[in-house]
């Protein structure tokens, strides 16, 4: 499972890197979000500061749904899902593969995005393993729960508009645990930043689980 | 020694359509089997079927000792299904999606390597992205991992469609090298002319069940074989 995963997270991030779908429409959309969001808030400084970390949040939740329709898309061309599920590869080593990919794609993103908010909003993260920590869990729960609602759309002509209808009620408490957890990170309270891991843990585990377990039969019902 | 396919009355539904409706075939080791019909004859479902991709819902299916109406995904390492499209991501190269192809099965690079030179794609043509390959050079590297994977079964689904002369010709090679070597061949075609001649037998097909079978051009002297037109009835399959 282990070899698989890493063989189809390699292809798929080789593919990224050629064609340069992140770099040029996925991060400049998340930077985008950011600024529209800030703009919409006005010129405010401390209610800049204050929105930050949901700002953040929900550019990095619209930037992973278009992660994943990019991911599913890569297998959706003539054959190539057919020649997936020939290859030998196990289903669960697919989806594995996927979401390393997809997550290594989100934390790239979430690297810019900081940087972004750094400059824009002058925030400053004070505790950061908890934003670390916080980024890190809800990087998993996003990418296993979103390569497994996109495995969940796949087959269907309706796919691109039916996703993110899928994905973003289902996404919703990582995006208040993730904005809470940064909250705490910003303000330096820590103590109350781990209270909000207590649902990105979980999160993050069942989506891995429930991943490894339904993508096959989603694969073959797709 | 039992037949590497064996169908007998085997039904498959694409929805709620009979794909196959009672499909009677059996092929043995070492054996190439044509199976011809008009569109909408279940050629392709057959050879789906046979790959574990369209699940049999009735009647006996055993490929390579596997029963397809119990376990129709475990048989899919050990077949090489060459479709209507090739299954290729534009965006690696030729080399890096034969590569990928049997990294999946655990074989070494070079089997890949050695692969590509079989189907004569050289130099250039290796490291360039898929999706700039002509429709013909595309087919080539689909057979290159086809062939890489070594299959026991190969299922080739209209394999001559966008091939050149000398393609046309390097396929029947692989075709032959690959019967030698002990592996069987299941083949759907609407070129007679291209196909007869490669055959042990030739199936007819038509309304997703097996109506007839000829010798083919290995068993039978071509000159045996009527001027064949565009289906199976042209190339004098005997009808039941």
């Amino acid at each position: 499972m282990w070899h698989d995963a890493v063989l189809v997270a390699g292809k798929d991030l080789r593919i990224e890197a050629r064609a340069r779908v992140g770099l040029w429409q996925v991060v400049p959309f998340a930077v985008l979000v950011l600024v529209l969001l800030a703009f919409a808030i006005g010129p405010d400084q401390a209610a800049l500061r204050h929105a930050a970390p949901g700002i953040f949040w929900v550019a990095l939740l619209f930037s992973t749904v278009l992660a994943i329709q990019r991911s599913v898309a890569v297998e959706s061309g003539e054959g190539t899902r057919d020649g997936l599920r020939l290859s030998g590869i196990d289903p669960a080593g697919i989806f594995l593969g996927k979401a390393a990919a997809v997550g290594l794609q989100l934390l790239a993103l979430q690297l810019v995005l900081w940087a972004g908010m750094t400059l824009l909003f002058d925030v400053r993260v004070h505790v950061v393993w908890l934003a670390v920590v916080a980024s890190l869990l809800a990087t998993v729960g996003l990418a296993c729960a979103g390569v497994l609602y996109g495995a969940l759309s796949a087959g269907l002509r309706v796919r691109d508009t039916l996703l993110p209808l899928l994905v973003l009620p289902v996404l919703a408490p990582v995006l208040l645990a993730g904005s809470k957890a940064w909250e705490a990170s910003l303000n330096g309270a820590a103590a109350s930043g781990t209270q909000w891991l207590k649902i990105l843990v979980p999160f993050a585990v069942i989506y891995l689980v429930v991943g490894i377990v339904l993508y096959g039969p989603l694969q073959e019902a797709g | 020694m039992a037949p590497v396919v064996h169908f007998r009355a085997a039904v498959a539904l694409a929805g709620r359509f009979p794909a196959l409706a009672g499909v009677d075939l059996s092929l043995h080791q070492g054996e190439v089997v044509v199976v011809m019909g008009p569109n909408g004859a279940g050629k392709t479902s057959l050879l789906r079927s046979c790959a574990g991709l369209l699940p049999v819902t009735s009647g006996e299916a055993v490929v390579l000792g596997v029963d397809l109406t119990e376990d129709h995904t475990s048989v899919r390492r050990y077949v090489g299904l060459l479709g209507h499209a090739a299954p290729l991501y534009d965006d690696l190269s030729a080399a890096e999606n034969v590569r990928f192809a049997t990294r999946a099965l655990g074989l070494p690079a070079s089997s890949a390597d050695e692969a590509l030179e079989r189907v004569a794609l050289t130099g250039r043509l290796r490291s360039t992205a898929a999706g700039r390959l002509s429709a013909g050079q595309r087919r080539r590297v689909a057979l290159a991992a086809l062939v890489a994977r070594r299959p026991a079964l190969w299922l080739l689904d209209e394999p001559h469609a966008g091939l050149d002369a000398d393609s046309r010709t390097l396929l029947g090679r692989l075709i032959g090298e690959a019967v030698a070597d002990g592996a069987s061949v299941l083949l759907s075609s609407h070129e007679p002319q291209l196909s007869v001649p490669l055959a042990d037998r030739v199936v007819a097909m038509a309304g997703g069940r097996v109506t007839g079978e000829e010798p083919g051009g290995r068993r039978a002297a071509l000159s045996a074989v009527p001027t064949p037109r565009t289906d199976a009835g042209a190339v004098g399959i005997h009808v039941a």
